[in-house]
């Protein structure tokens, strides 16, 4: 139950992934025949994730994940000798997203990192209160890979299009949960991932529209159109490619069934457990997503417990060799200091099931109970 | 695990601010550790270190259990991991400060 982490790969990505190890192995640059077996095997990838996402073939760049994507998004826009510029984006990002513009503000280029309220909603006032003369880019992630709160990615995108300025969203986290339309959401750039849809690691997608100005930040034999450069990764990239058409076709019944069972989960823990909050927004949420906090326990110490029952969750509490640490996300979300240590993700997935659902509520209550226990917090 | 209700000497180490908090509570006959107990908040290194150092104090003199070091701990875990070392020092700490408790008491 710790789908928001990597899947495993769905058997029918795996079966058209085969082929092109050892029989298809052709490199997609080369003129043989061989050569344009790759060359098609990418095309019709292509196609599949343009059409997944409701964009054109030559809209999509592959990378090697989420985070090339990001860094690419964020530092391609930055073209070579252009000045000091500002990139606007928020608080509770992916470290793909939050390292890149640290290294942008090494350069000597400007960030601003917008707040979110309590239950993870960027403050879209605050937002459009910090854009600058030099504004190039505002970069807000499309849902949170910690709480799940769904941000209002078309409102954000309104407001730069209103300022002439690109917009780019991490869309890893909501693709193949939530509808993902890049001309709906008025999107200039997106960021996807291929293993958090049932697809293989090492594979990912940044979408640019069509007139939308970036540099590349790998460069080599000018693959993806001189954008990302190097030979590319066909049996990876064909895999990403049936794992999109599954995810549109599948999108409905998955996401109504996780929901049912993130509701399920939710209910039943606060039927049985006392002092236990949800962190993130109760409605513009994950379908998959379940984020718990219980008071008196550590998160830590849970998830262990809940590992040497089978059960694999993660959570936003890190015991390090300094001090006991709640991430980035659940600090900006203003919760007590009773609550934000304990912490608990739990990400669903299509293939777990209600017997699942319901070994893990008995596994947590009896988890936090024993723990609750041991805690000198607790009167229990 | 728990709470000595008539104890000799209580140890509290940590906040919720830095996370960890242990408590260790002993009972004490004839200069000898003859009951030790704790409650922890924290991970789950925090929590073995307390329930180890509890099983290395119990049945020691004071002086044997005021001379154990952060190793014996650690040894006794057969190894921690790597970053984790803090959170035996922690305990080591509540069970120091919980004879120092009952040494003042007993003045």
């Amino acid at each position: 139950m710790d789908h928001s982490a990597t899947t495993p790969v769905d058997t029918l990505v795996v079966d058209a992934m085969l082929p092109y190890f050892s029989e298809m192995f052709g490199n997609s640059s080369s003129l043989h025949s061989f050569g344009m077996e790759a060359a098609e095997a990418l095309s019709t990838a292509r196609k599949q994730v343009a059409d997944a996402i409701g964009a054109l073939p030559e809209e999509i760049i592959f990378t090697s994940g989420g985070t090339e994507s990001d860094n690419l998004a964020i530092r391609g826009v930055i073209t070579h000798n252009s000045g000091k510029k500002h990139v606007i984006t928020s608080v509770i990002e992916h470290p793909a997203v939050l390292n890149t513009c640290a290294f942008l503000e090494s350069l000597g280029h400007e960030v601003t990192y917008v707040p979110v309220d309590a239950e993870g909603l960027i403050v879209l006032s605050l937002l459009e209160r910090s854009i600058r003369e030099n504004t190039v880019l505002i970069s807000v992630m499309h849902a949170n890979n910690e709480v799940g709160t769904i941000q209002p990615i078309k409102e954000i995108a309104q407001i730069a299009k209103k300022h002439n300025i690109y917009f780019h969203t991490d869309a890893v986290q909501s693709v193949g949960k939530i509808p993902v339309n890049v001309d709906d959401l008025g999107i200039d750039m997106l960021s996807l991932s291929s293993h958090k849809i049932h697809g293989p690691k090492g594979v990912g997608v940044l979408y640019v529209r069509k007139g939308t100005i970036i540099e590349p930040i790998v460069f080599g034999g000018n693959h993806e159109k001189g954008m990302r450069s190097g030979t590319e990764n066909i049996p990876g990239i064909v895999g990403l490619g049936k794992a999109m058409v599954l995810a549109q076709q599948r999108l409905d019944t998955d996401s109504k069934y996780m929901q049912q069972m993130r509701d399920g989960i939710i209910s039943k823990i606060f039927c049985s457990v006392a002092d236990v909050r949800l962190n993130g927004h109760p409605t513009q949420r994950l379908p998959n997503n379940v984020n718990l906090s219980f008071k008196y326990v550590e998160g830590e110490s849970m998830l262990m417990l809940l590992d040497m029952k089978g059960i694999a969750v993660s959570t936003g509490s890190a015991c390090s060799s300094k001090s006991l640490k709640a991430s980035h996300v659940l600090s900006s979300l203003n919760i007590e200091d009773d609550y934000i240590h304990g912490s608990l993700r739990i990400s669903l997935g299509r293939e777990n099931t209600i017997e699942d659902e319901d070994y893990l509520v008995e596994s947590l209550k009896e988890t936090v109970f024993r723990l609750r226990m041991m805690s000198p917090l607790s009167s229990q | 695990m728990g709470i000595i209700e008539d104890a000799d000497g209580v140890g509290e180490i940590g906040s919720t601010v830095d996370g960890d908090i242990i408590n260790i509570s002993i009972k004490i006959k004839d200069n000898v550790i003859e009951d030790v107990k704790f409650k922890t908040f924290g991970c789950v290194v925090a929590i073995s270190t307390s329930s180890m150092v509890t099983n290395l104090a119990k049945g020691k003199t004071i002086a044997e259990a005021l001379a154990l070091t952060n190793k014996d701990v650690i040894t006794a875990l057969d190894g921690l991991p790597e970053g984790k070392d803090r959170c035996s020092g922690f305990a080591l700490d509540a069970l120091k400060r919980a004879i120092e408790d009952y040494q003042h008491k007993n003045k």
